[in-house]
């Protein structure tokens, strides 16, 4: 039997393997993928440091034990050419692989900022085990870090730094942190909260340019405007790009990601999407939530029972100890505006429609977070 | 009454405190939790919710 074959071992295609073979134990199932093939949580690596904990302790099981704890194939360092649609075969550097049906889990890769500068070629990015090992190296001996993006992640890297005792700056062109998920009442207690653990902001500025230096701090971020920031290591978390360049030559139809509709199927019947790289009618969620729900639905629709998958409001939770965040980010065509509440310690702030709907919140300190399902369950479906 | 912990977001299940905005009452042993529950912070499935005992604190 041609088997399924899986193209990715991220969160979403071992998912995918795991709900499958759930239902079907009997088709063969061949993931391929780029890296190691294991099996780790990405959310966690952007609160590991303060835990203490290194990349290999991360690691919850390698291909091998992978291959055999959920009965599949699986093929690591084994990266993807090409996918040749009409022959249903995918091209490796080492030859060809037939599937009868394919799922690109292919995830994203982190934007890279434009930076002039001998030390632009030093910014690190973290957005797999590996890129954590290596980020984890650098950081010995190092006394300051610079974060570019006071996205998601960006925060959470400034808040797991701070904790560490580094000396912390973010920069990011938006006047708030968090400023796409957070109205600003909320957005200033994050950023008061954070400016608590000792975390510097640069806000409204752009990067220019990393320099390395010979003396003191290794480098220099140069902004465009304001004071330069001396540091030992930049790490840019400034978004992601999902990736569809696979999917783009083979003929497939992509917008922001891989274009699916409800079954998880792209624009040709055999292949389907879910995770990073995948846009799921119109929506790219890049959260554990979304996928894990693609992948329950999916792994329906492979074993036989075409299942459309269902998103509820999915909140997500910002790992910030320093001030616990959760945001149900309004969906892009909502009419409404923000009404933000003071609570015990912090800001419960809801996005209300003209007819009273409530089209999504932000959540920030232990007492409005307490709220997350309540107010979950009356935010209308998004899919 | 024992702790669990999420291994994919770190949530955390205390036994002794339940989760009553999801509808399980305090008390409820892991093993009582419906078998179709899914974590609320990032949605592993419980059959598969690698949840790591951890001893009451
Ligand atoms: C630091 C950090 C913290 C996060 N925290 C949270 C959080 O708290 N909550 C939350 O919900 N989400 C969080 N996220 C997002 C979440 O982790 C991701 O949405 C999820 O892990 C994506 O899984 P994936 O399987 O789609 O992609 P990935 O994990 O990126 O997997 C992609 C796979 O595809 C393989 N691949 C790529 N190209 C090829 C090719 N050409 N050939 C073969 N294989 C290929 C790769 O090797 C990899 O195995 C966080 C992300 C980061 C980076
Ligand atoms: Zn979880």
């Amino acid at each position: 039997m041609t088997p399924i074959v899986i193209a990715g071992s991220g969160l979403a295609g071992l998912a995918v393997a795991r709900e499958f073979r759930r239902l079907d134990a009997a088709t063969p199932v061949v993931v391929v993928t780029a890296d190691d093939g294991v099996s780790y949580s990405k959310p966690m690596l952007s609160n590991a440091l303060a835990a203490g904990r290194t990349a290999a302790q991360l690691a919850s099981a390698d291909a091998v034990q992978v291959a055999a704890q959920l009965g599949i194939e699986l093929r690591p360092w084994t990266r993807i050419a090409a996918i040749d649609r009409d022959a249903r075969l995918l091209r490796l550097a080492t030859g060809t692989l037939a599937y009868g049906r394919l799922v690109l889990a292919l995830g994203a890769d982190p934007r890279r900022p434009v930076l002039a500068g001998d030390g632009a070629d030093a910014v690190l990015t973290v957005n797999d085990l590996a890129g954590y090992a290596v980020f984890r190296a650098a950081l010995a001996g190092a006394r300051r870090v610079a974060i570019l993006g006071a996205g998601l992640i960006g925060c959470e890297f400034a808040n797991d730094l701070a904790a560490t005792g580094l000396g912390v700056d973010v920069v990011d062109i938006a006047p708030h942190p968090l400023g796409r998920l957070l109205p600003p009442r909320a957005a200033a207690a994050l950023r008061q909260a954070l400016d608590a653990t000792g975390v510097a902001w640069h806000l409204g500025r752009t990067p220019r340019a990393v320099h390395r230096r010979a003396d003191g701090h290794r480098l220099i971020v140069e902004l465009d405007h304001g004071p330069a920031i001396e540091t030992d290591l930049v790490l840019s978390a400034i978004g992601l790009a999902p990736r569809i360049a696979l999917a783009a030559a083979a003929g497939l139809a992509t917008g922001r990601g891989i274009r699916t509709d409800r079954l998880l199927r792209s624009s040709d019947p055999a292949i389907f999407a879910l995770g990073d790289c995948a846009e799921v009618e119109g929506l790219s969620l890049p959260f554990v939530m979304p996928l894990m729900t693609c992948a329950r639905a999916l792994a329906r629709t492979l074993a036989g029972t075409p299942t459309p998958v269902a998103y509820p409001a999915m909140p997500v939770v910002v790992k910030t100890p320093a001030l616990p965040v959760v945001v149900s980010p309004p969906p892009a065509a909502a009419q409404g505006a923000w009404q933000e509440d003071d609570t015990a310690d912090g800001i419960a702030a809801r996005f209300v429609g003209a007819d009273d709907t409530l089209h999504g919140f932000a959540l920030v300190g232990a007492a409005a977070v307490a709220r997350k399902a309540a107010l979950a369950r009356e935010v209308p479906a998004w899919l | 009454m024992k702790i669990w912990t999420c291994i994919v977001c770190g949530f955390v299940y205390d036994e002794a405190k339940g989760l009553p905005e999801d509808g399980i009452a305090p008390g409820t042993r892991w093993a009582d939790i419906p078998a179709d529950w899914a974590c609320p912070d990032c949605g592993v499935a419980k059959a598969d919710f690698e949840m790591q005992e951890t001893p009451a604190a």
